[in-house]
Order: C-alpha cells, then structure tokens, then sequence
C-alpha cells in the first residue's frame, strides 16, 4: 500500500492545504494532519485512462471523491445523429474500446428492432459467440490491470498473450484487431473464415489452463485478498438505487443476468451459469469476473457445436449489401449496394431502448428514428457512467490506496463513460 | 412479455397515478408513460415502491430536442423492474427555461444523469444537489447536443508555443461539413411525405380536396 502511495507523490500527484499539509503542534513529535484536497490524475497509470480525481483527503484516509469525466468526451452521440445508421456502427468500438463487438451489439439490435427484422440463425450465433470472445477478452483486461493496480506484474503479462490470441479471432473474422466493425443490422459483415470455428475450439480447450494459473496466482494470494477483501463494499439496495449493473450487481449478491433474463439472439437456447457474489466487495467482483469468463468458454463452445448452415445476413436486399461477387454480375444488386452505402436505409419512425448484458453491465442504446436514413437522436448508456458515480460513497472512509481499488473493480473505460 | 400484458400495466399505472399521466402507449413491445413534469417525483416514487410496479432501478436519464415543439426538449427516464423483470419509459417535456424536479431524491443515480443532460442540452433540474457540467470542457459555453448547436462547434483548441498555454479560437474548416439532402424527391428509397406528394394520392385530378 505503501508503494503505490510513494509512486504518487513521484508522478506528480500534488498535495495543496492551508498551512501546509502537515504541521507539528508542539515540540513532542504529536503531529496533527489537517484534511486536504488532492488531484489524482489526469495522468495516472492507476486511474484506466483519463480519470480526473478531486479528493479530500483526511490523512489517508478519503472523505470525499470527486471524479471529473470528460476528458475523452468525442460527442459520439451528435457525431451519429450526422450518419446513416450504418456509417455510425465504427463509432460503437470506439465506445469501450476493450469490448468491441458488444457495443456494436446493442446498436444493431436496436436498429433490427426498429426495422422489425430478425437476422438470420447462423449471424445470431456468430453474434453470441463473439459476444461471449468479447467478454473474456475484457474481463482478461480488467482482471490483469486490476491486479496491477494493487500491486501484482504477472497477470497481467499473461493475460495479455491471451488477449492477443483472441484479437487474432477478431482479425480473421473482422481484419481489424480492435475495432472490428462486424456487426451488421441484419447479420454480420461476413461469413467465418474456414477452420476459425477449429481454432476456437482449441482455444476453449487451452483457455481453463491459464485460468487455473490465474487462479493460483491470484484468488488466495494473500496480499491480494488483503487488498480487495472488505474493500468497497456495495450492498444490494445501493446497487439498485446508484444503478449498478452487470459484474458490479453480481457482486452484490443480486442474481441478474440480462442474458438470462431478457434473453437476445440466441442465449435461450445457452446452457450457462449466472455467478453471484456473497460479500458485494472487489473480492466477489472479481470472483464473479472469474467464474463469468468460465462460463463464456461454455457458450463458445456450445456455439461453436450447434453453429447452423446458412446465410449470414438478411436476404432483404433494401437492409443488408448483396455479397461483393453478385454486385459484379447484377445490376439490380450494383444499385442495390449503391444505394445502401451512400444514402443507407430509412428507418421507420419511432423509438426502441435496447440493452444487452455488455461485460462491464447493462449497455443500452436508445434510439429515436424519425423516419430519414440518419438516427434522429442515439442515447448511449454506457454501464460505466453509472459505476463511476458510485466511486464516492464507495470510496468513503478507505484509505487511498483502497480507491485505487475500486477504480479497479468497476472495470473503468474512459471511452464508454465520456463517450 | 406480450404487448396485452404492457398495455394492462399502463392501465394499471394510468389509474393509480391519476391526473399526472398524460398518455400511455405501447410500441414495440415496450410502455412508455407521458407524465406531467411536476408529477414526476410522485410518479417516479409510486413507480418504484407500488408492489405492482417495483421499478427499483433508474436505467438512464435522457433527453431529446425537437425544436418545432413549443416545449422542445422531451426528457426520458428508463426504468427497470428486477422484481417483475420489467422495463418502462417515462418521458416529459420542458424547455429552455423551465425546471424539471430532480430525481436525486428517489434515485441517487439520477444525480449524473441529469448533470449530463443539463450540460449537453441545457435543461434545469430543480434542487438538484450539485448541477455542474460533466461531459464538456471546463469553461464551455453552449449545450451541444441541441439540434441549434453545430456539429463543430464554435471554438476549437490548440497548444500556443509562444504563449506556452492552451488558446480556443474560432473553428476554421478548411472543407465545409457536406450534408446531402436524401430527402429530395428524386432519391427513391423514402416513404416520407414531401409537400406536394398528396396530390399523387388523390382518385383523380378533377376534384379538389
């Protein structure tokens, strides 16, 4: 704990009080510590991203925790209202830009329940399985740095080799790494590339080894349960009224999966678990975070398994571009793909709020269509904007480092919350 | 959860919170409540504690802007049932200048959520604890997201090396911002109704409507 508050005052963190922040009050060495403010971040490797921090300070001990957000705020919102509803599905990786796909999720069902459609079985199940890619490639990340933040190096060089391998399964499916722009409304983009579904498999067959190994390097390592055991401590009607979701409820001890509850595409027919958390601390989150990538390797592979024959988008030519080798032949499908990438498709008016259950919690996207080809207005829930607020009373009455930790623990993007 | 079984709770809803609902429908599967903007405390309260309703959760606080409306901005708050597993939309409407009652009181998570709509679209929410700007730059002016406010904004920012800070001078673009008009008659694929296009649908040209 010591370490990460020394590495602070090295980086910059700039300590400012009346009088000073310490002052001796007579000639025994009785020192009386006044409560002070402190500016952590921007710039701070602890902070996951832009994460400005105004807090107060009694000794060590925070009294108040002031986030400032903002500092990555793109205007994506008004940024989409001035694209066609398909131009605007890149914006949607670069929301939380450690789950793409998921994002990107939300939206085209949103538009699918707009236009009345349904994509067809074979696009349904590529969607879940590179959901559930999606999810362990976050939680991967939000693990690893959250054990960097209190303290452990190895994880996180670890998981990231993983990492690695599941962003190859996006560029064979997507080309791109990151933000893979696959998700279509009406299906995907493309059709798996041949033997990708072989090598998922293999990967789900490798996976559980490094998830032992991160379970033997982390779950009962004592310094790590010294540091997130009893630490942020969130009960389950704080969860409800601060709008917690996902891992953040779990934790919590609140059984609530949108996957199981409000099931999208084709997770009713998924045979999986919904871990819940007993204690509501960084430990549970993190063990919910654990046992959730468990399960996602079981809908991989019960996707990779059931995987149907068929198209990968809708045959409705006036949604979806016909396939680039029919476009060469055909004149109706030339104007068809034309049309549909210059001036998109028109939406029915009217408005829908979709969520899905994202790896970070209940991502929403409210969409209001006026009937033209662009969204008249896209709202953007995004699960962290709701966690980050939570960070104060969190945060309140622990010690410095403990904020850290629970900064950690909400699984914090700047991309998703400043949007 | 069928569409019957929405529109049984929107009567149920309607009922019980009287003369503060202003119309209930049902689209897409999904309830949304127009209320009246001093009734949403009560509303939002009796949403949440009815045993029938059980809405503990505030998903989400939004607004949208039309400006045509004598009261342009609708606000739109998503609730969510884990009792019943339910989801509803509340919406009211307000303008520039009139407060809408904060929901900090029944929902602490409103407190971000109306900051956010207060800085993009400049509505005011009333006893709010601490309505500050949160999304934009410190020292910005104007609300972004109001359909009046220009999609590159006003000012843009840059590093001065001779006054060694960061300065704001007036966007300069060095392409205009190109916006098609898809609407325009001769572009197909729309079913929106232009000025004249009721004529077409008339039995024959002789009678006047």
């Amino acid at each position: 704990m010591s370490m990460t508050v020394s590495s602070e005052s090295a980086t910059g963190v700039v300590a400012t009080g009346p009088g000073g922040p310490i002052s001796a009050t007579g000639p025994e060495t009785k020192t009386q510590i006044k409560p002070y403010t402190m500016n952590f971040g921007p710039q701070h490797p602890a902070a996951h991203g832009v994460l400005r921090l105004v807090m107060e300070l009694n000794g060590e001990v925070v009294e108040r925790c002031d986030p400032h957000i903002g500092l990555l705020h793109r205007g994506t919102e008004k940024l989409i209202e001035y694209k066609t509803y398909v131009q605007a599905v890149p914006y949607f990786d670069r929301l939380d830009y450690v789950s793409p796909m998921c994002m990107e999720h939300a939206y085209v069902l949103g538009i699918e329940n707009l236009l009345q459609i349904k994509a067809p079985l074979r696009a349904q199940y590529i969607r879940v399985l590179f959901s559930e890619i999606t999810r362990i490639l976050n939680h991967i990340l939000s693990i690893t740095t959250g054990a960097l933040d209190v303290g452990a190096i190895t994880p996180a060089l670890w998981g990231f080799e993983e990492r690695e391998i599941l962003m190859e399964f996006y560029e064979r499916v997507s080309g791109a790494r990151l933000h893979a722009n696959y998700f279509r409304p009406g299906g995907v983009a493309w059709d798996l590339p041949d033997g990708l579904l072989d090598d998922i498999w293999a990967f789900t067959e490798r996976f559980p080894k490094f998830m032992e190994d991160l379970d033997n390097l982390l779950t009962n390592n004592r310094i790590f349960k010294q540091r997130t055991v009893d630490i942020g401590i969130v009960t389950k009607e704080q969860a409800l009224d601060w709008a917690f979701t996902g891992p953040m409820l779990r934790g919590s001890g609140v059984a609530w999966d949108l996957r199981k509850s409000q099931p999208y595409e084709v997770y009713d027919r998924m045979d999986f678990d919904v871990p819940v958390g007993l204690t509501g601390d960084c430990w549970a989150r993190y063990l919910v975070r654990m046992e959730e990538m468990k399960q996602s390797l079981r809908i991989m592979r019960q996707c990779c398994k059931e995987m149907p024959a068929g198209p990968v988008k809708v045959e409705d030519r006036k949604v979806a571009p016909p396939a680039r080798g029919e476009m060469k032949r055909s004149m109706e499908a030339l104007i068809h793909h034309f049309k549909l990438f210059t001036e998109g498709f028109h939406v029915p008016a009217g408005e829908t709020y979709t969520a899905i259950e994202a790896p970070k919690g209940e991502f929403g996207v409210y969409l209001v269509s006026d009937g033209t080809n662009k969204p008249y207005r896209c709202k953007i829930r995004a699960p962290g904007f709701a966690h980050l607020q939570g960070l104060d009373f969190m945060s309140k009455g622990h010690m410095l480092a403990d904020a850290v930790a629970n900064i950690a623990s909400m699984d914090i993007v700047f991309g998703e919350i400043d949007r | 959860m069928s569409e019957q079984a929405l529109k049984e709770l929107g009567d149920v809803i309607a009922a019980k919170l009287g003369s503060g609902v202003l119309k209930v429908e049902v689209r897409l599967g999904e309830l949304m409540v127009t209320v009246e903007r001093p009734a949403i405390l009560a509303v939002l309260t009796a949403l949440r504690d009815d045993p029938a309703t059980r809405f503990e959760q505030l998903t989400d606080i939004t607004a949208v802007d039309y400006p045509d409306r004598p009261e342009r901005f609708e606000v739109v708050y998503q609730l969510l049932s884990y009792t019943h597993n339910r989801r509803m939309r509340v919406k009211l409407s307000t303008d520039e200048d009139t407060p809408v009652p904060s929901a900090v009181p029944v929902f602490s998570a409103a407190n971000w959520f109306e900051r956010e709509v207060w800085d993009l679209f400049g509505v005011f929410f009333e006893n709010h604890p601490d309505l500050r700007r949160i999304l934009t730059d410190y020292g910005f002016e104007g609300h972004p997201f109001r359909k009046d406010f220009p999609l590159t904004g006003y000012v843009e920012a840059r590093y001065d090396e001779d006054q060694k800070r960061v300065v704001y001078e007036p966007v300069r673009l060095t392409q205009d911002f190109r916006a098609f008009d898809f609407l325009s008659p001769w572009e197909g694929m729309t079913n929106v109704m232009l000025p004249g296009d009721e004529k077409a649908a008339l039995q024959d040209g002789s009678k006047k409507p």
